[in-house]
């Protein structure tokens, strides 16, 4: 009864058009009109069930700063806000030359014993908090700040050397290889390395995934490597 | 006299400082002194033209006749600066001021007379209040007419009401100020105002053009217009006197609050936004915490009310806990007094939203953002909320500028220069804040040196960083040297870093200083 044709139309919009009046193109539209996965670097896309990563969830990442700032990077550059809680050594330079727009990273590197509240009310406004728990995070604020990213649709990505006690992360993401090229006997300079990265999870994401990636590559952003799967 | 249509001359009471470009430079009236401009004497004190010293002489001449000449330079803002205090007293008696340069000002006066209830009492009124609150000199004048009333300041003389032509009839046809025009006039034998008045208009504006028959009228004492009034700028600031003293850091937040809305709506009102504000508190001891908040968040263009209170309440907190210093220290007393100015407004666009969604393509609304931040603020601080700013520089950490969350982020003049002797990137992940110590040893057991000729004592082959098992190095280069402030001996360091690859696939960033191996960077 109706004419449906125009609305396929509109799927068939080009994506610079849409970019050019501000509508996002990712994959997946909810009822707020938002979308519902953050973007990931392509090459580590295949590490996630959905090939992105859902609002809402909590992640953890250890073992590389890179591959921190490589997520950064992906959310910032949609554009989107990021945020790091507890990380005094994280480079800036770095994260500028991975893609992360360094004016919509706030850093709060040096929170002390407040922390957990100081994650909560970034939680509030920012797409992707990093936070580096200082001392081994309690069960209650473990539980209270997974519960505040999925109220409030935002990811939480818990690094540090706790990272992998988190409860309640839904994906793992750990380093287990890394080679450094590009210096020899006394000549050349650290250009690029090769990461092997292995994503363990619960749910849809239980099956353990691995990838190679360049992290950091040519021109110093994440590239896949040899493709291999767990 | 023919009547002028366009006569608006109105009783007019101009007030003459002598010679004011000398007096604002410091010269006193019975000491010679004079101004130069453009090479030329511009102003001259009444000793120095006693010794011949004329408006329009060049230096020589004016120091020949007057060897004791003191010369000050040239400077009109100094002399408006100057200036101002003997504007603003003449402005509290005759309101309606028109400044026609430094060291003259015209008003209308017919109200001042009616309030002092005469000619002559409003004159020894004006006279008397500028000198005891200014200590200049000044001469009055009071005529039909702004011309008229100048010229009558020259001559201190007071001109009857209708009486302004016949007053400046003899009067120099120099008076107008127009060089050419008298210079030409005068050759063609008119050597008076009142000879100039006597022409027919009609025939002077058509012979020597508007602006001649401008000086016609004049010469006449018929003014087009009369004196347009300067405009206080309006005081926007606003002040609490806090009676009893406060001494609790939350009540003067309170109170700063409703000072804060107070300042925003008058802003408000006249279409402003506050892009730097300067917060003041006293004590009743005396002692005094002024500071400027610069504002260079996005969403609005200038501070609002709730923003100004929070940066009050980090001032105050500051300075109680001694961290802000001041030239008292920590306050001993309670708050007696509390004060916003605006010390830089510019127009309030308002903030166009975007047709779809959000500002961002649906991710982030900016506002939440700048809440959740200052939520962050006040709990830690405003320097603990921090962006980055990436410039100029040759260390790891002098690349990196932390500027607090609401402070504009500028870019340093070096930031886009090449800066040889930098890292190559890709820079590292990690920075140590504080180097760690490390060993690196050679195939052989002995430690690597490197001496002030770059020449490493042997190839690197282990590497130990504190008290880690020392693992093994399949990559290096270096030395890469680094000398920084070197014109400095008490600041000079001279380093060569290296860059290492291990066997377990890890990357750092080594340097030897001074017989020592740091860490610098971590690679990963």
């Amino acid at each position: 009864m109706f004419d449906t044709q125009g609305m396929s139309q509109a799927a068939a919009l080009s994506p610079d058009l849409l970019e050019r009046v501000g509508v996002s193109t990712l994959t997946s539209w909810d009822d707020a009109g938002a979308s519902a996965l953050l973007p990931l670097p392509a090459a580590l896309a295949g590490l996630f069930p959905e090939g992105g990563l859902r609002r809402g969830w909590t992640i953890t990442a250890s073992g590389s700063s890179s591959l921190i700032l490589a997520l950064l990077a992906a959310v910032s550059r949609r554009p989107g806000w990021c945020a790091e809680v507890g990380s005094p050594l994280l480079g800036s330079a770095a994260a500028a030359e991975a893609g992360v727009a360094l004016d919509r990273f706030v850093r709060v590197a040096e929170p002390g014993e407040q922390w957990a509240s100081v994650t909560a009310s970034l939680l509030e406004a920012i797409d992707l908090v990093v936070v580096h728990p200082p001392v081994r995070a309690s069960a209650g604020d473990m539980r209270r700040l997974t519960a505040r990213a999925r109220e409030r649709s935002a990811v939480l990505l818990v690094a540090g050397d706790w990272a992998g006690k988190w409860e309640g992360a839904m994906v793992n993401l750990r380093v287990t290889a890394q080679q450094w090229h590009g210096l020899g006997d006394g000549h050349g300079y650290l250009q690029a390395r090769e990461v092997q990265v292995q994503a363990l999870g619960r749910g849809a994401a239980a099956r353990p995934r691995t990838t190679s990636v360049w992290l950091p590559g040519a021109g110093g952003v994440v590239s896949p490597a040899r493709e291999s799967a767990a | 006299m023919s009547g002028n249509l366009n006569n608006r001359a109105v009783r007019t009471l101009a007030v003459w400082c002598p010679d004011w470009p000398v007096i604002a430079a410091g010269g006193a009236v019975d000491e010679p002194g004079a101004v130069l401009r453009a090479g030329r004497v511009f102003a001259c004190s009444a000793a120095a033209r006693l010794d011949g010293v004329r408006r329009g002489q060049r230096r020589r001449d004016a120091q020949s006749r007057c060897p004791e000449l003191v010369v000050y330079p040239d400077d009109p803002a100094r002399d408006a600066r100057v200036f101002e205090p003997v504007v603003e007293s003449v402005e509290a008696l005759v309101p309606g001021v028109e400044i026609v340069r430094p060291g003259l000002v015209v008003a209308a006066a017919r109200g001042a007379i009616r309030y002092y209830k005469g000619e002559l009492p409003l004159l020894a009124k004006v006279s008397a209040t500028v000198a005891d609150e200014t200590g200049y000199d000044v001469q009055l004048g009071l005529a039909d007419g702004s011309f008229a009333a100048t010229q009558a300041a020259y001559a201190a003389h007071v001109v009857p009401p209708g009486e302004s032509a016949d007053f400046l009839a003899p009067l120099p046809i120099r008076a107008l100020d127009r060089p050419d025009l008298a210079d030409l006039l005068s050759r063609l034998g008119v050597r008076t105002l009142g000879d100039f008045a006597t022409l027919p208009r009609a025939d002077v504006l058509a012979r020597f053009g508007p602006d001649a028959a401008y000086a016609h009228d004049l010469a006449h004492g018929c003014e087009a217009r009369p004196p347009s009034a300067r405009k206080a700028p309006p005081d926007l600031a606003v002040e609490m006197a806090l009676d009893p003293p406060i001494e609790r850091v939350d009540t003067a937040t309170f109170v700063a609050k409703t000072l804060a809305e107070q300042l925003h709506d008058r802003l408000v009102a006249r279409g402003l936004a506050c892009v730097r504000v300067s917060i003041e508190a006293r004590t009743e001891s005396g002692e005094q915490l002024a500071r400027s908040w610069r504002h260079g968040g996005v969403s609005t263009a200038g501070f609002s009310s709730s923003a100004i209170a929070d940066r009050t309440r980090w001032q105050l907190d500051g300075w109680l806990s001694g961290g802000i210093r001041s030239h008292h220290g920590r306050p001993t007393g309670g708050l007696v007094f509390l004060r916003l100015a605006p010390d830089e407004v510019v127009p309030d666009v308002g903030r166009q939203l975007s047709l779809w969604g959000s500002d961002f393509s649906g991710i982030g609304d900016i506002e939440q953002v700048e809440r959740a931040l200052a939520r962050v603020q006040g709990l830690l601080g405003p320097d603990a909320v921090v962006t980055a700013v990436v410039g100029g520089g040759r260390e790891l950490a002098e690349q990196v500028r932390l500027v607090p969350w609401g402070e504009p982020r500028e870019s340093l003049p070096g930031d886009s220069c090449p800066w040889p002797g930098r890292l190559p990137s890709p820079s590292p992940a990690t920075v140590l804040v504080t180097p760690r110590a490390a060993v690196v040893t050679a195939v052989d057991g002995s430690v690597v040196e490197v001496d002030e000729r770059l020449t490493v004592s042997a190839a690197p082959g282990f590497l130990r960083i504190e008290s880690r098992a020392p693992v093994e190095i399949v990559g290096w280069a270096g030395p890469w040297p680094l000398h920084v402030r070197w014109w400095d001996d008490a600041a000079a360091r001279a380093r060569a870093r290296f860059q290492v690859s291990t066997a377990d696939g890890a990357g750092w960033l080594l340097a030897f200083e001074a017989g020592r191996w740091l860490v610098e960077a971590c690679y990963d």
